[in-house]
């Protein structure tokens, strides 16, 4: 049995460590709403954008000539995937489950699929796996600007354009509160307006009514199809935004639930731990007792 | 009669409120949108908007970065890849900018042209705020349908 000085320091350093995660817990707890007022911000934009998106895609001559990015192609053979995960662990299952729900998909996609991966533990745990990850971006800031996603989604819209990846996809985990969150897998390009229970980040454009968006009448200018070049990777951009702005605060919910937990856990543990300190002080005081009682005996006894 | 005029970007709301008249710098000229103009769709540059609001005879003014706009009758949406309010604009900053963008430019890096182009949108984007910054309580006679002039700030 360890001794009493032994427990002590264990107490001691137990204490330090829940002191050290309940401090991590509260700021991922306003990290974590942080990165969710920033995503809610970018609604107003979505939801005119989307609107317009639609108009346009629906006019005669744009949606026949098909804009490319709009455009579904009939022969599939490779595609892109940007994976979204943490630079950081600490984060209970959050990049495990993502990685994962990633890989279920990648295995049945059969093609030879091109990895970005945003975050570092994602990166490695892909490379580890033998997936041909093309890119990794890490160490983006805590509340990212849409000047951090731009050369991701130039990045892919350019390998899409250029008929390297005939699909792109992005896998992120759907922030839905503080306690849960749905790692999810979604189709970023080609882009299918009038399909947005399948698209990126749907929840911001679910909401606008697009009843007689398509046959509104606008003069364009320069044109419909200049209009389309302008706001389709605009759009696309602002998935990839959204996206990440979304995996942001699930890593922190995540990771304020995991550190909540330690805390929970490191009390429990110092309690256990002081009830054993005290019956090894009450041991080794009886013992004492014993040795003074034992002694007092055999001088008495001599 | 008012319109509403909205400017947010892909970050953020910039403006929303009821305006008189709004001046916007299309890709294919300046365009001034008063009340009842019909509905239109429209590609923006790097420029200026200017926005009269109702409630006050002070103009506003906002450093735009391209993007687009939709115009309906009693609607502005100005959707901007980067706005500015001319008060958050940081004119030391934006001086320091255009310095640097100029100083590349005549350095020349003409054999990347996508380097060359990158540093003059810069430069352009650091001259439009500039600009902007600098209209702070200044007022126009004829609003919102000149180019800025630049001479006057280089005093």
């Amino acid at each position: 049995m360890a001794t009493e000085r032994e427990l002590n320091n264990r107490i001691k350093s137990i204490k330090n460590i829940s002191q050290v995660t309940s401090a991590l817990a509260a700021v991922s707890a306003s990290k974590a709403s942080k990165a969710q007022k920033q995503v809610e911000a970018t609604r107003a934009y979505a939801g005119k954008a989307f609107e317009i998106l639609n108009n346009l895609a629906s006019q005669p001559g744009v949606g026949s000539t098909g804009h490319p990015l709009l455009t579904v192609r009939s022969d599939i053979k490779s595609a892109a995937l940007i994976l979204i995960t943490g630079d950081r662990g600490l984060a209970g299952a959050y990049n495990t489950n993502i990685v994962s729900t990633a890989e279920k998909f990648l295995s049945a996609l059969h093609i030879p699929v091109r990895i970005i991966a945003i975050g570092r533990k994602g990166r490695d745990l892909m490379v580890r796996r033998g997936y041909n990850v093309v890119a990794a971006f890490d160490g983006l800031p805590d509340s990212p600007s849409i000047l951090d996603v731009t050369p991701i989604a130039k990045l892919v819209t350019d390998d899409y354009l250029n008929g390297t990846v005939d699909e792109v996809f992005v896998a992120y985990t759907d922030f839905i509160n503080l306690i849960s969150r749905r790692p999810t897998v979604k189709q970023l390009l080609p882009l299918k307006p009038l399909d947005f229970e399948g698209m990126a980040v749907s929840e911001y454009v679910a909401s606008v009514d697009l009843t007689g968006v398509s046959e509104r009448v606008y003069s364009y200018e320069p044109g419909p199809a200049e209009l389309l070049d302008v706001i389709v990777p605009r759009f696309t951009q602002l998935q990839v935004y959204q996206s990440l702005l979304e995996a942001l605060a699930s890593e922190h919910s995540a990771r304020m639930v995991a550190m909540n937990n330690a805390t929970d856990n490191a009390g429990e543990l110092v309690e256990i731990l002081t009830l054993e300190r005290n019956k090894a002080r009450q041991a080794s005081i009886t013992n004492e007792i014993l040795d003074i009682v034992g002694g007092a005996a055999a001088l008495a006894d001599g | 009669m008012p319109m509403q005029c909205d400017i947010v970007t892909q970050e953020r709301s910039v403006f929303s409120g009821q305006v008189k008249s709004v001046s916007l710098p299309g890709t294919e000229g300046r365009m001034g949108i008063l009340p009842n103009h019909s509905a239109l769709l429209t590609t923006l540059g790097y420029g200026e908007v200017m926005i009269r609001p109702t409630d006050s005879d002070q103009e506003l003014y906002f450093a735009i970065g391209g993007g687009f706009a939709e115009v309906q009758p009693d609607k502005i949406i100005v959707l901007a890849d980067s706005a500015e309010h001319a008060d958050e604009i940081d004119l030391v900053r934006a001086e320091q900018a255009r310095a640097r963008a100029e100083q590349f430019m005549k350095e020349g890096v003409p054999e990347d042209p996508e380097r060359y182009a990158q540093i003059q949108a810069s430069l352009r984007r650091a001259q439009i705020r500039i600009d902007v910054s600098r209209r702070r309580g200044h007022r126009r006679a004829m609003p919102g349908m000149s180019v800025p002039e630049y001479e006057e700030h280089n005093n």
